[in-house]
């Protein structure tokens, strides 16, 4: 279930920091961002990325994980809700447990945000750094538990939407229940007479 | 719509599915069978059960799409057009009855007062559509191509008719659409561009009088008509919030269901396994419906195909040994994932656990470890950011689903606020522990922000019931000790609300500079003394924590 890391295990932690172009770069001092996060403790190696999420961007983080034996990733970069699975698997490839990598919100949560604070906003990337950082060092590698799907959907709404998922799907192979909560399905597109742009019959 | 009569007993329309006869039960005195019951007498297949129920259907799925649809704008509201005072103005769903050969006038188009044929017929737009006033600011999609529809059809049944639209904008940008358009200009149709003001009815002829500022041409025009028709708009379906509670759906500010990524996963809800197709998500026309519905469907196949999906590793872990079997986490647990009984150390159901992390919170022994969200991580986070200049910083705990997705949002729609907040993601609010909190105020923060789902909207159900409850025992803590209650702030943002995230950031800054040196350093002593008994040696020391946990952890596992 949960594979640790062996409890005398010295850590590693790479930190790679992205400009994503001047999405990040153009509110933030990276290089500042960079030179602070080499202080922070654990830290054995710092990258600067131009888009870390590109394939160059991950061969860096692959590369820095061999050469350097990193065993946590830190990714200073755009929200964790957007490219969390990129960089789980980047690290996945590189050979680390995926839950040994954490991100650094500095697009959504800090350039974007504060364009016209410079200081405020390298000063604000400097803590989320050192926060995720903070973190990483306490991450557990993490084996997630597969669920077998239930051979069925479910389609909500006998309407144009619900009609056409539902025989799509039938006719993959697949069982379809459809619920529908009047008497009769075809929904608002029923009661219309004639429909654009064909102008012939709903129906 | 009221405009023929039925029988208690019919065919919803002639090509319905299934095609059978529907027993009407607010009409049908057959509840009571002394006073009618003859069509059960007449039916000689005994197909008629005036007894029969609503049952439940119990089907296990592996996915769902949900296709709710829409409802129509009702536009007697907006009484200067005067719908349901004035008989010849209809809405554009009443149209389509009237002028449908299977309608009630065999789809003769005549006007309801008098049952004559209208030769001057205006039809006005955005009715419930891009109106903030109302309410409703979004553009609805379908009715200018609809109204262009309906134009072309009066033209080619009545060559005689004259039709006059009243819009603001024609959107007309899908596939043919502009060579429709034209095609309505071609057969007479006028366009004018400017919404009327009023409607007034000639109460002899009843026909009516527009008057429009014709903002082409910059004249007031008067326009004596036989019918008006609203072209209507749509609105969310009505069953919206009932099917979002079952499935934990957020909507956007427009009030549809909200997708992923309004970009990048148009057709998948933030819900593992749901999927959009149709209306409900926003409005589209019958094309782009089917197109989202394929794409739904596809994704299914997908899922299905697969035969099993991964769980994210958040789950908790319940450590037997420092279990105190006092049964507190069980019934927090929205899932039911936690198993207790008296006398037996708590059990998680992986299976069952989706995540939030309230438990963990919650456990006054810290038996409980949130795999991937550990206290440990979260106190390591909070005392980083508030290392250095702690006075400087306000300190925001957000959700992963709403308040943190809404910072997204804030981000994504470039909305400046003050660089000093601090955001520390959490996948639930409940996840908070006060332990969390006071830690915050032990490293100096001014001010500290949970944020959560809306109350109703979780996404664990109603774990945020429990954020509720720590924020409420917090505040009494800071009070009793002599620390402003304010200073610990509770607000619910919603993964779409980009500018309240961004509102409360101000108002947050705004209330970090009331808080003076004196409060922050008088917080830091009056909460030192630890809030529980003294019998736990784990979260002493950073660097004790830091060796302890993953023995600790080690053993959870194994147990």
């Amino acid at each position: 279930m949960v594979s640790n890391v062996a409890t005398d295990e010295e850590l590693r932690v790479g930190v790679f920091v992205c400009d994503c172009g001047l999405n990040i770069a153009g509110a933030v001092d990276t290089a500042a961002v960079a030179e602070y996060a080499e202080t922070l403790p654990d830290v054995t190696c710092v990258v600067r990325n131009k888009y870390t999420c590109a394939d160059p961007g991950q061969n860096e983080i692959k590369d820095a994980v061999r050469q350097h034996n990193l065993n946590r990733v830190v990714v200073a970069s755009c929200t964790p809700r957007q490219h969390e699975p990129t960089f789980r698997q980047c690290v996945y490839e590189a050979g680390l447990n995926p839950y040994l990598m954490e991100m650094a919100n500095l697009r959504e949560h800090c350039s974007w945000v504060h364009p016209d604070d410079r200081d405020g906003a390298t000063a604000k990337a400097k803590d989320l750094v050192a926060s995720a950082v903070a973190r990483a060092r306490f991450l557990q590698a993490q084996e997630e538990m597969s669920v077998p799907v239930s051979q069925r959907a479910l389609v909500i709404g006998g309407g144009i939407a619900g009609i056409e998922a539902a025989l799509e799907m039938a006719e993959a192979g697949h069982k379809v229940t459809l619920v529908e909560k009047t008497p009769s399905i075809g929904g608002v597109m029923a009661q219309l007479d004639k429909t654009y742009p064909t102008m012939d019959c709903s129906i | 719509m009221g405009l023929s009569s039925r029988k208690a007993i019919y065919i919803p329309f002639p090509q319905a599915v299934p095609c059978s006869y529907i027993l009407n039960m607010e009409d049908c005195l057959g509840n009571n069978p002394i006073a009618c019951g003859k069509c059960a007498e007449v039916c000689e297949k005994n197909a008629i059960n005036y007894d029969d129920q609503d049952e439940f259907v119990i089907r296990e799925v592996g996915a769902v799409i949900v296709a709710i649809g829409l409802d129509v704008y009702d536009p007697t509201e907006m009484d200067e057009y005067g719908y349901t005072r004035f008989e010849n103005v209809i809405t554009s769903m009443e149209f389509e009855r009237l002028i449908c050969a299977g309608g009630p006038t065999a789809g003769h188009f005549v006007r309801p007062s008098d049952q004559v044929r209208p030769t001057r017929i205006g039809f006005i737009q955005c009715v419930g559509s891009r109106n903030p006033s109302i309410g409703r600011p979004y553009c609805s999609n379908i009715c200018c191509m609809n109204t262009i529809k309906d134009t072309l059809l009066l033209a080619d049944h009545y060559p005689d008719v004259k039709n006059v639209v009243f819009y603001q904008d024609i959107r007309a940008f899908g596939k043919s659409f502009e060579d429709m358009f034209q095609r309505s200009k071609k057969v007479g149709t006028r366009y004018v561009r400017g919404l009327p003001g009023d409607i007034e009815e000639d109460p002899e002829t009843q026909n009516l009088t527009i008057t429009v500022e014709n903002t082409t041409s910059g004249k007031l025009e008067h326009h004596e008509l036989d019918m008006v028709v609203l072209s209507v708009g749509v609105v969310p379906p009505e069953d919206l919030k009932k099917i979002s509670g079952l499935l934990t759906l957020s909507k956007t500010s427009d009030g549809f269901f909200m997708e992923s990524h309004p970009k990048l996963k148009p057709i998948d809800a933030p819900t593992r396994g749901v999927y959009f197709a149709g209306f409900c998500e926003a409005p589209k026309d019958i094309k782009e419906s089917v197109c989202q519905a394929g794409a739904a469907a596809s994704k299914v196949g997908g899922l299905l195909n697969a035969g099993e999906i991964h769980i994210e590793a958040i789950t908790s872990v319940i450590d037997q040994e420092a279990c105190t079997m006092c049964g507190v986490c069980a019934p927090i647990c929205p899932y039911s994932a936690i198993v207790w009984e008296k006398g037996q150390p708590a059990m998680v159901i992986e299976a069952a656990c989706a995540g939030c992390g309230a438990c963990a919170a919650a456990c006054n022994f810290n038996a409980i470890t949130m795999r991937h969200f550990t206290d440990d991580q979260l106190l390591a986070q909070v005392r980083a950011v508030l290392a250095e200049k702690p006075e400087e910083k306000v300190f925001v705990f957000a959700c992963n689903w709403c308040s943190y997705a809404g910072g997204d949002m804030a981000g994504i729609s470039r909305l400046k606020y003050p660089s000093t907040n601090r955001v520390i993601r959490t996948m639930c609010s409940a996840r908070v522990s006060e332990e969390m909190v006071l830690e915050a105020f032990l490293c100096g923060a001014p001010v500290v922000l949970v944020s959560g789902c809306h109350y109703a909207d979780c996404h664990y159900i109603n774990a945020n019931r429990q954020t509720v409850k720590h924020v409420q025992r917090l505040w009494n803590k800071l009070e009793r000790a002599g620390v402003r209650p304010e200073r610990l702030q509770l607000e619910w943002i919603s993964a779409a609300e980009g500018q309240k995230f961004a509102n409360v950031m101000r108002q947050m800054e705004e209330l970090r500079q009331t808080v003076t040196a004196e409060e922050i350093e008088h917080a830091r002593e009056a909460l030192k003394p630890k809030p529980k008994k003294e019998k736990k040696p784990k979260t002493e020391k950073e660097e004790a924590d830091k060796e302890e946990t993953p023995e600790e952890e080690a053993e959870t596992v194994t147990s």
